[in-house]
């Protein structure tokens, strides 16, 4: 699948490069000699790094990227935990089928009376693996079955491609980068697996792969939706809590989903300005 | 075959992509030494700059240890990448808005200036071996004069002004280079525990303790192997500036911590409950209690009493090892505490560190040790010591002896 997000077009922007490396080399000692290393990367903010050194069109048959703008919704009130998105995405993007790689999760948030916080757990939690029996197999036990609960709900997670991406500012090399619409992505064949984006995402939406070295996370099924399809969480969910489309087109479901719900990102002040959009989530949601 | 995940055990709720621990031992020895370089020169550099005269004895034997530290700091980096094969992608199209982009750069750049001013500084005793060695060594060293044989006094001058040169852009390079792994760290939003304004200079205060420490220990062992006196005035200038930088470090820890808990943002809570748990060992007994407070209170006591002789060599050199503690403690509750207080700000992770893995402890002690390998094979064939320094001068312009 990886192989489909590698663009062309970047390889274009690497030869450009190549060629101004001499002054690369010259400017990096001077700025090196002058101990202004840190300068130089405190005046670059997010919101710079989300649009340098965007490579051009893929070259995909009958897609023009500059032509959609994606956006994904979740609505928490229609999600009932099922986890078929979960298991859909690690089927369809080769994701290790083990408790701490996910492209996607399910997070489920219950409160029980008296209590003011949240208790949180996901798919991955050890009392729910113990109740599926299997690292690759995606249930949530009935552990508050004797407890009196308040309120409970199930907030679906996955990679919010941010338009000012954390992830992208820190790659050292450029090999994840946002696409012109909208989407990040990464080349697994130039991450160098450093997982500086690891650190950086405040969402935990990004994995290292350990098999085949380079970072992972969700492109919202890019190799699907470049042909129409939708992602794969999207197709199987069963309730349609999950909304994706084109922003660009004003009739699409995304469209109208964030027109006609008073929606909310996760981590705002991150500053990152997510484009997952939700309702039904509360302050414990983060 | 190598177990792939190694995945860390969890309380509360953390991401379920959290539980495999990004950043492991080998970057808490990264900064490690890369603070060791930055410290090492500094104790070079208030000779070759400042003029402290009492730092003679150590000033060439400190720029060695630098370079030795240095040209090890790519290795835990390499050790870690998925793809080291790969790492010089970052050189080729570095990724301007990354913070880490110009690390290779950087770290390339100091390795050559820290090259080029060991070879001035060395140059009269390269030359003065290469004319009076004879067989591989000889050639070894006929090599390393790069044909420059000139000792005549104003080629002398020449080289001074040099190293001079040398010395002063070294010093921002130097602690540019640390301050910029403190910023690495400081300039991620997504941690609290590392999201400081402050984070650069901590780091770099600690470098410069760290390194300092280790010419004092390192000096004083060196003494003992060559059994000769260790100089005692260099020692207290030594002990001096360790003790000034360690106030400084320490005062500017504590008003960090004290900024964290007072500005008390989201996951406050869960930062607390991991200070006075998992932290309070590693954090406040051996970081701040026994690696800090205590070799400050001895070096205090010492010093204050007047003491001299043998009685201050040994405590100074056991303060010394524990401030080399106290640094290393600290980079692995920055590194690896930063990680176990989980992104949700609802959960904490324990990182346990394999033994045998490629990113193991047995790899991170093998790293560590490396550049006192390089070092103890350096010192061979280019003795930094005092003795051996004046020795060469008696036979030469007056202008080498400074």
């Amino acid at each position: 699948m990886e192989d489909k997000e590698k663009l062309e077009g970047q390889q274009t922007g690497r030869r450009e490069f190549l060629s101004c490396l001499g002054s690369a080399l010259a400017c990096s000692a001077a700025a090196a000699a002058a101990g202004a290393i840190t300068t130089g990367t405190v005046a670059t903010t997010a919101a710079e790094a989300a649009v340098t050194e965007v490579p051009p069109n893929p070259a995909i048959p009958g897609y023009d990227w500059t032509q959609h703008q994606w956006a994904f919704g979740v609505d928490a009130t229609k999600c009932i935990g099922c986890l078929r998105c979960v298991e859909a995405c690690k089927k369809e993007n080769n994701v290790p089928q083990d408790a701490h790689h996910f492209r996607t999760w399910v997070e489920r948030y219950v409160t029980l009376e008296g209590e003011e916080t949240a208790r949180v757990d996901s798919q991955a939690d050890p009392v729910n693996i113990a109740a599926s029996g299997s690292e690759s197999e995606y249930r949530f036990a009935d552990r508050y079955r004797d407890a009196k609960v308040e309120l409970a709900f199930f907030v679906p997670k996955l990679c919010n491609h941010c338009t000012h991406p954390a992830c992208v500012q820190v790659c050292p090399t450029g090999a994840t980068y946002k696409t012109e619409d909208g989407v990040v992505v990464i080349d697994h064949t130039y991450c160098i697996g450093c997982q500086y984006c690891v650190q950086a995402c405040p969402y935990g939406a990004r994995y290292f792969n350990e098999e085949t070295g380079v970072t992972d996370k969700c492109t919202w099924c890019y190799h699907r939706i470049t042909k129409g399809l939708q992602p794969a969480c999207v197709e199987v969910c069963p309730v349609g809590a999950r909304i994706f489309g084109d922003r660009n087109d004003k009739q699409s479901a995304i469209s109208q989903f964030i027109q006609n719900n008073r929606v909310s990102v996760l981590k705002p002040e991150t500053g990152n300005a997510p484009n997952v959009f939700y309702i039904g989530i509360d302050k414990d949601v983060s | 075959m190598e177990t792939l995940v190694h995945s860390a055990p969890f309380t509360g709720y953390v991401y379920p992509n959290e539980t495999m621990i990004p950043w492991t031992i080998l970057i808490v020895v990264y900064p490690y030494l890369t603070g060791l370089v930055a410290g090492a020169f500094t104790i070079s550099s208030l000779y070759q700059v400042f003029g402290f005269q009492q730092l003679r004895p150590v000033a060439h034997f400190a720029l060695l240890v630098s370079l030795c530290c240095m040209v090890v700091v790519p290795i835990p980096l390499l050790l870690h990448l998925g793809h080291p094969e790969r790492a010089f992608n970052a050189m080729i199209t570095p990724h301007t808005t990354s913070a880490f982009a110009i690390f290779a750069y950087a770290a390339a750049f100091y390795v050559i200036l820290l090259i080029l001013e060991t070879w001035f500084v060395f140059r009269p005793q390269i030359v003065q071996t290469a004319k009076t060695t004879k067989g591989p060594l000889g050639w070894v060293y006929r090599v390393a004069t790069l044909g420059s044989d000139d000792l005549s006094e104003k080629a002398l001058s020449y080289d001074k002004k040099w190293l001079f040169a040398l010395a002063i852009i070294g010093i921002p390079g130097a602690h540019g280079l640390h301050g910029y792994v403190g910023f690495v760290f400081g300039s991620l939003k997504s941690r609290e525990w590392w999201s400081s304004d402050l984070m650069p200079v901590i780091f770099l205060f600690s470098a410069i303790i760290s390194g300092t420490a280790l010419v004092i220990v390192l000096y004083v062992v060196s003494c003992r192997l060559r059994k000769v006196p260790v100089d005692l005035a260099c020692l207290k200038v030594m002990a001096y500036s360790l003790w000034g930088f360690m106030m400084f470090t320490l005062l500017l820890e504590g008003l960090e911590f004290a900024s964290m808990v007072y500005r008390g943002r989201e996951g406050i809570d869960v930062i607390m409950s991991f200070v006075k748990g998992p932290l309070l060992v590693p954090f406040f007994i051996l970081q701040f209690g026994i690696g800090s407070v205590l070799p400050l209170a001895v070096i205090t006591f010492f010093i204050w009493r007047g003491t001299s002789g043998p009685t201050l060599v040994v405590a100074i050199t056991t303060s010394a090892c524990l401030v080399l503690l106290a640094v290393l403690m600290m980079r692995y509750n920055v590194v690896i505490g930063g990680q176990e207080i989980a992104k949700t700000g609802k959960g904490l992770l324990a990182y346990r560190p394999p033994i045998f893995a490629r990113e193991g402890l047995f790899v991170a002690g093998c790293v560590l040790v490396l550049p006192f390998v390089l070092l103890s094979i350096l010192v061979r064939f280019l003795p930094p010591w005092h003795e051996a320094e004046s020795a060469l001068a008696k036979g030469m312009p007056s202008v080498i002896a400074h």
